[in-house]
């Protein structure tokens, strides 16, 4: 039986994990290779780096480590943020990640997810999408949540589907960072949208916020989180441990 | 020494690094001599079946691995790769294979109700058939690896060495003598697919 995947979310400013704490038997928490391997070995589905870097020096830096990264770790990479063309698919794909997400870039190029697709797969195009209500409606945000699009959210996950993007990652700006749970009522709008696996971001606190995601929403395939398993208020083999004794289906 | 086989096809970066990480000395090459002098050969390919068989036909390596792997060579497929060894597949289309095992490569969608997703992606467990594979040698029954497909190999049963259930039974891995083949990603699948690797790259020829 497939199971519902936990995805802890690194995010790198030139070459280093912004945010973290301590964790037992982990000498340098910045380390992006230390914590993901950390995270592999505490059973991590899936880990996404979301490279925040803003200068090309920074940039390299961040292949460099990807490279590193998946020398030993071996579960699925997804890497974002910088991503506005086929070459930094390239780029990021050939030294070990498996799954690329775009966000601006695929609104302010709508054929990029096309054209990825075509070149890599459906299965390596994820579309992330920041999602938030503006007067009852909701809206897509670019720039890291800080600009509304106008575009309808439904719609554009829909076409970029069409457009080939294999997953969905669905960010509730509304619920982000208020760690009272997953947005559910935008999640459910999503799953009954489109037919490829959702992944939902925003808003988890505890583990009881994942156990209420998978139990609510059969639909959604994987949880992600960052901040909460960084500052260590969630143990991922705790969380994956409370899913299985709750009979959602989790990888031990 | 093990050999990735190079026919521009796929991102052999992790396949690379998860066999130096089992210990094996890894080479990946086009080059039938340094093909012939290795001890295990592993076929990856990710991406549509029509293109993979074209180049694998064009570059005249199809021949040349029909016949290692008749040889007695341990020989791995892996994804693609191990759909190139049936004899035909019905992605878009119909089209040869390298015809090593009997049986077809067909789309999941039909097989399996229609609530289920398809490409099949995440984490599956394993369910073992038949006689204990050597390939699973250091791993168990229900373990999970990681999928990625959107057609299975059908019409082998009995070379299925594994299936998971995913609405229907699909096809994760075959054998036929030392010929296999993995539906799934071992490369992706942590600490199992490892282990996997690993008994593969211990394997002996004829």
């Amino acid at each position: 039986m497939i199971t519902k995947r936990i995805i802890p979310c690194l995010d790198v400013r030139d070459g280093r994990v912004v945010k973290g704490v301590n964790f037992e038997g982990l000498r340098d928490v910045s380390s992006p290779v230390e914590l993901a391997k950390y995270y592999s070995s505490c059973g991590a589905d899936e880990l996404v780096f979301y490279d925040i870097t803003a200068s090309s020096d920074g940039r390299k830096l961040f292949t460099d480590i990807l490279c590193e990264t998946a020398k030993s770790v071996f579960i699925p990479l997804t890497v974002g943020g910088g991503i506005n063309t086929v070459a930094d698919f390239d780029r990021v794909l050939k030294c070990g990640a498996d799954k690329v997400s775009v966000n601006s870039g695929a609104i302010r190029n709508p054929d990029l997810i096309y054209e990825a697709a075509k070149l890599y797969g459906d299965q390596c195009v994820v579309i992330s999408a920041d999602v938030k209500r503006v007067d009852g409606v909701f809206r897509v945000f670019a720039k890291g949540g800080r600009e509304n699009t106008g575009l309808e959210a439904i719609e554009w996950i829909k076409r970029c589907v069409g457009n080939g993007a294999g997953e969905v990652v669905l960010n509730s700006i509304d619920t982000d960072g208020v760690k009272k749970g997953f947005d559910l009522e935008m999640l459910d709008a999503v799953c009954n949208a489109v037919s490829v696996p959702v992944i939902a971001s925003g808003g988890a606190g505890c583990i009881d916020d994942f156990i209420t995601l998978f139990k609510t929403l059969d639909k959604v395939d994987a949880g992600l989180a960052a901040s909460i398993f960084h500052f260590g208020e969630v143990k991922i083999s705790d969380l994956k441990a409370e899913m299985a004794k709750a009979n959602i289906p989790t990888r031990l | 020494m093990v050999a990735i086989v190079d026919y521009g096809v796929g991102n052999l970066f992790s396949l690379k690094s998860s066999l130096k990480a089992v210990g094996a000395e890894v080479v990946v090459t086009a080059d039938i001599e340094v093909l012939k002098s290795a001890d295990q050969i592993i076929l990856p390919g990710v991406g549509a079946f029509e293109d993979a068989a074209k180049k694998l036909r064009e570059s005249g390596l199809s021949e040349k691995l029909i016949s290692l792997a008749k040889s007695g060579k341990p020989f791995l497929g892996i994804c693609l790769g191990m759909q190139l060894l049936f004899e035909k597949s019905y992605e878009y289309g119909e089209h040869e294979g390298l015809g090593l095992i009997k049986g077809n490569v067909r789309p999941i969608e039909g097989v399996i109700p229609e609530e289920y997703k398809i490409p099949h992606i995440g984490w599956n467990s394993l369910s073992f058939k038949g006689e204990k594979s050597p390939l699973w040698k250091y791993i168990n029954d229900g373990d999970y690896v990681y999928f990625v497909h959107s057609y299975y190999a059908a019409d082998c049963e009995k070379n299925v060495i594994a299936d998971s259930e995913y609405g229907a039974r699909l096809t994760a891995a075959v054998a036929d003598g030392n010929i296999f083949g993995c539906q799934f990603h071992p490369e992706k699948s942590g600490t199992v697919g490892l282990n996997i690797l690993k008994a593969f790259t211990e394997m002996k020829g004829e």
